[in-house]
C-alpha cells in the first residue's frame, strides 16, 4: 500500500522536473527579443483598440510608433496630444501636434421634415440600403437612418434618436476615432475641428438638388441659394453642385450665415443664445405646438 | 428525359397570365426619358442639346468606350430637358428628356418589315453593326453585344446557343418574340452563326412553352444545323452556365465565361434585336415589355419605345388596382423594385410586375435553423447561409475563397429559406464589398 504512495509520488515529481527542464530548455532556445518599449508606449496609448489609428489594435499602433523613424505623421485621435507628447517623451521622438476634432452629423433630415416616399423592406443596415436604391424619402444624399455609425462607434458615443430616426453624437463621449466616418455609406459623418469650447458651425445637409427638387424632399434642406456665401465676410463658404460647405478652418464663427440660411441648413452649436427676441419668441411657439402634441 | 441542370434549383408558382396575349404596340409616350447608362459598362456621352430636334433612330449619346454602347432616339421630337431622373438603380441618374413630336409621321411607321433572309453584309460589317446599333443584351444584363462577341482570334468555339428559356415567373415576353418573330429570330441566328463561323446552334426552350418549340421546329430544316432543345421547367434554367451545362454537358469554370468552353450564348430578344438592325437597319429602340399582376385588369405583353416612363404602361394595362404594394421591374425572382412611376423603361426592362400587399411582404427574418435548404437550393454550389454570416460580419476575404463571387444573385436561397434570411441582400452586399477590397489591393 505505502509503496504505490510511494512510486507515484516519485513519479510525479520526475514527470515534473522532466517537464520544468524542457520548457526551460525551449524558453531559453526560442525566446523572442522584443522591445520594452514597445509594452511602455502601448500602456500610454488608451487601450480603446478602436482602429482610429490606422493600425489594428493599439499593440500594432505601439509597435509601430517604436519601430518607424519619423512618427511625425501617426496620430492617436483618441489620446489626442497629450498622450501623443508622452509617446513622444519616451521615444525621444519629435510628434505633430493636431487640433482636436469631433464627428458632426451633416443631416437633419427626421421624419417631420423629411417625408418617406417608399418604405424599405431589406436589411436594416445603411450599407445595404444604400446599395439597393436611394433610400425611403426622395433625398437621395441624407441619412439612411439604419444606424451603421451607432454600430461601429465603440465608445458609445452615439445613439439613434427614436423620433427623428437620426443618430445623435454625445460630443462628450466622442473620440473622434472615425469608426462612423468609415461606416456611412453616405459620408455623412465628418470631423470637424473642435474649437474653443466646442463652437461649430457647419452646413447640416448635403443634398445637391436643384432648389425645388431638394426642398419638396426635405424641408431643412439647402437650396443653394448662395446667400451664406454672399454674407459670409471671410469667404469660407464653398458652393458646389447646389450645396455650401463651410470651411471650418477658415470659417471665425461668426454666425451671420445661420440667421440668412432660409432653410435652417446651418447648424451652430455650443453658442450662448442669440438676444434677440424674434428668434426666442419662434422657439417658444415651437416648444408649445410640441407641448399641445403630447397633450393630445 | 428532358434536359436540365444537376444542382440546385426551384420551383416557383410560374404565374404566366400573358402568355396568351399577343405583343400589342403601345400607344406613342408624350415624353420620353432616355438613360445614358443602360448598359455595363461606361456611360455613353451625350451628343445632343436642350432644343436639338431629333430624329427617330438618331444617335443621341455616343458610346463611350468599348465597354459601353451607343443610345438612340426611340422617338421624333425635341430634347427638351438633359436632367437627373430616378432609374431603375434607385438612383437620380443622366437622362435626355425628349418630347414626342406628334405630327411627326415616322413616330407612327410601322416597323413591321417583310422577312428578309438573305444576308448581305461581310462578317466584319455585321459585328460594326451590332456595335453601331447599341444592341446590348436583353435578357436583363445588358452586357454590350459586340463585346460579347468580340471573339480573339483562335479562340475554339463551336456552338451559338439561344437563350430562349425565360424561367422567370410570370415574364413572357421571349415566349411572345418566339411565337410571332419565329423566322426572323432563325434568321438572326444565321447572321450570328455566319458572322463567328460557327456551325452549330441550338436554342433552349422550357418545356412550357410548347408551342414557341413547335414553331420552330415547323420552319427549321435540316441544313440549317439548329437544333431545338425542350428543357424541364426549373428555374434558373435560363442562366447561362445552367443552360450550357443542361444542353451540351459542359462546366463552365467559376469565374469563367461560356466562352472558355467554346459557346456563345445569346438572349432570342437579343438575336431578334440584331435581325433588325442588321437586315433593316432599325437600331435598339423598342423592346418587348410584359406588363403583368395579378389585380391588374389587362395585363399583356408590349412592343415598348425605350424611355417610356412606367406611369403609362400602367395606365396602358387599365391604371394601378387597388392596394398595389410594389412595382418590380423585371420579374419576381431577379427583378427590383422601383423607386416611383416615373422611372423610364431601359434596354434591360423584360416586364413590369404589379403586386398587391399579400405577394409583397418578406417576412420577419429569424434565426438559421441551419436546414440546409439554401445549400440544397442553389445552382452554383454554395453555401448561402455560411455566405450571408461571412458578409454579415465582414470577413470579406473568407467569403472570396468561399466563392461568394461565382453566386448568380438567383435569389433561390432567399426564395426556399423557412427562415425568411435576407441570404441574398447579404450576399450581394458581401459581392460588392470583395470586389472594392479586390480593387483596393491591386
Ligand atoms: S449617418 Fe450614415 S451610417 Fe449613420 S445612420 Fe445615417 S446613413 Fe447610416
Ligand atoms: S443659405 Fe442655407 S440654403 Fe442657402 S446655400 Fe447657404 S446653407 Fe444652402
Ligand atoms: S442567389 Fe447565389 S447563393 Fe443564392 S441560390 Fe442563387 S447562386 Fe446560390
Ligand atoms: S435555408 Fe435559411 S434556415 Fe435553412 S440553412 Fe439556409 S439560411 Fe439557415
Amino acid at each position: 500500500m505505502s509503496d504505490s504512495i510511494l512510486y507515484s509520488v516519485l513519479l510525479l515529481a520526475s514527470l515534473g522536473v522532466v517537464a520544468a527542464i524542457m520548457l526551460y530548455v525551449v524558453s531559453k532556445k526560442f525566446y523572442v527579443f522584443e522591445n520594452p518599449l514597445i509594452t511602455e508606449v502601448e500602456e500610454l496609448l488608451p487601450s480603446a483598440n478602436c482602429g482610429g489609428c490606422g493600425s489594428p489594435g493599439c499593440k500594432a499602433f505601439a509597435e509601430k510608433l517604436v519601430n518607424t523613424e519619423d512618427i511625425s505623421d501617426l496620430f492617436c485621435p483618441v489620446g489626442g496630444n497629450e498622450v501623443m507628447k508622452q509617446v513622444a517623451y519616451v521615444l525621444g521622438k519629435a510628434v505633430a501636434e493636431k487640433d482636436p476634432t469631433l464627428a458632426v452629423l451633416r443631416c437633419q433630415g427626421g421624419c417631420d421634415v423629411r417625408p418617406k416616399t417608399t418604405e424599405y423592406q431589406g436589411p436594416r443596415t445603411c450599407a445595404i440600403s444604400a446599395m439597393i436604391y436611394s433610400g425611403e424619402t426622395d433625398c437621395q444624399y441624407g441619412c439612411l437612418g439604419d444606424g451603421d455609425c451607432v454600430k461601429v462607434c465603440k465608445f458609445d458615443a452615439m445613439y439613434m434618436d427614436e423620433s427623428t430616426g437620426l443618430p445623435v453624437i454625445i460630443t462628450d463621449k466622442c473620440t473622434s476615432c472615425g469608426a462612423c466616418v468609415e461606416a456611412c455609406p453616405r459620408d455623412i459623418i465628418e470631423m470637424r475641428p473642435k474649437h474653443k469650447r466646442d463652437l461649430k458651425i457647419f452646413v447640416g445637409c448635403l443634398n445637391e438638388d436643384k432648389a425645388g427638387i431638394a426642398k419638396k424632399a426635405c424641408d431643412v434642406a439647402c437650396i443653394g441659394c448662395s446667400k451664406c456665401q454672399d454674407i459670409c465676410p471671410k469667404d469660407a463658404v464653398l458652393m458646389v453642385n447646389n450645396l455650401a460647405y463651410i470651411d471650418p478652418v477658415i470659417c471665425t464663427l461668426c454666425r451671420k450665415c445661420v440667421e440668412v440660411c432660409p432653410t435652417n441648413s446651418i447648424i451652430e452649436t455650443n453658442f450662448p443664445p442669440k438676444k434677440v427676441k424674434k428668434v426666442e419668441s419662434e422657439s417658444e411657439a415651437n416648444v408649445e405646438s410640441i407641448n399641445l402634441k403630447t397633450d393630445a | 428525359m428532358l434536359k436540365t441542370f444537376p444542382k440546385g434549383g426551384i420551383h416557383p408558382p410560374e404565374n404566366k397570365i400573358t402568355s396568351s396575349k399577343g405583343i400589342k404596340k403601345m400607344t406613342l409616350p408624350k415624353v420620353v426619358y432616355v438613360p445614358i447608362s443602360q448598359h455595363i459598362g461606361i456611360p455613353a456621352e451625350i451628343t445632343v442639346d436642350v432644343k436639338d430636334k431629333v430624329d427617330i433612330g438618331q444617335v443621341i449619346a455616343k458610346s463611350g468606350g468599348f465597354m459601353s454602347s451607343n443610345i438612340h432616339s426611340p422617338v421624333a421630337g425635341t430634347v427638351t430637358k438633359l436632367d437627373k431622373i430616378i432609374d431603375t438603380s434607385g438612383y437620380k441618374k443622366q437622362c435626355i428628356v425628349i418630347r414626342t413630336d406628334l405630327k411627326d409621321e415616322s413616330n407612327f411607321k410601322d416597323t413591321a418589315y417583310p422577312l428578309k433572309t438573305t444576308i448581305t453584309l461581310e462578317p466584319k460589317d455585321i459585328l460594326q453593326k451590332i456595335n453601331d446599333s447599341g444592341i446590348v443584351g436583353l435578357g436583363g444584363a445588358t452586357f454590350p453585344s459586340h463585346v460579347k462577341l468580340s471573339i480573339k482570334e483562335g479562340t475554339k468555339l463551336d456552338h451559338l446557343i439561344i437563350n430562349g428559356v425565360e424561367c422567370e415567373p410570370y415574364l413572357t415576353a421571349d415566349h411572345r418574340l418566339m411565337l410571332e418573330k419565329a423566322e426572323e429570330i432563325i434568321v438572326g441566328i444565321k447572321i450570328l452563326m455566319f458572322a463567328l463561323h460557327i456551325n452549330k446552334a441550338i436554342i433552349g426552350i422550357e418545356n412550357n412553352k410548347a408551342d414557341a418549340i413547335e414553331t420552330f421546329k415547323r420552319i427549321i430544316t435540316k441544313d440549317d444545323n439548329i437544333k431545338i432543345a425542350a428543357l424541364k421547367v426549373k428555374y434558373p434554367q435560363g442562366g447561362e452556365k445552367q443552360l450550357v451545362r443542361a444542353l451540351l454537358k459542359r462546366e463552365v469554370p467559376k469565374n469563367g465565361l461560356p466562352l472558355d468552353v467554346g459557346v456563345i450564348v445569346h438572349n432570342v430578344g437579343t438575336i431578334f434585336a440584331i435581325y433588325q438592325a442588321i437586315q433593316h437597319n432599325i437600331p435598339l429602340i423598342e423592346r418587348v415589355v410584359t406588363v403583368t399582376g395579378k389585380k391588374l385588369e389587362n395585363p399583356s405583353n408590349y412592343w415598348v419605345k425605350i424611355g417610356t416612363p412606367i406611369t403609362d404602361l400602367v395606365n396602358e394595362v387599365g391604371g394601378l388596382p387597388e392596394g398595389t404594394r410594389k412595382i418590380v421591374n423585371g420579374g419576381p425572382m431577379m427583378g427590383k423594385a422601383i423607386k416611383n412611376m416615373d422611372v423610364p423603361v431601359t434596354k434591360g426592362t423584360s416586364g413590369i410586375l404589379v403586386i398587391s400587399e399579400d405577394e409583397a411582404s418578406r417576412g420577419e427574418p429569424k434565426n438559421c435553423i441551419r436546414c440546409g435548404e439554401c445549400v440544397d437550393v442553389c445552382p452554383m454550389g454554395l453555401e448561402p447561409h455560411l455566405l450571408m454570416n461571412l458578409s454579415e460580419k465582414g470577413m470579406y476575404e473568407k467569403a472570396s475563397a468561399e466563392d461568394i463571387m461565382t453566386c448568380i444573385e438567383c435569389g433561390s436561397c432567399s426564395y426556399v429559406c423557412p427562415s425568411h434570411r435576407p441570404l441574398l441582400d447579404y450576399i450581394r452586399f458581401g459581392k460588392n464589398s470583395v470586389k472594392k477590397m479586390n480593387t483596393s489591393k491591386n
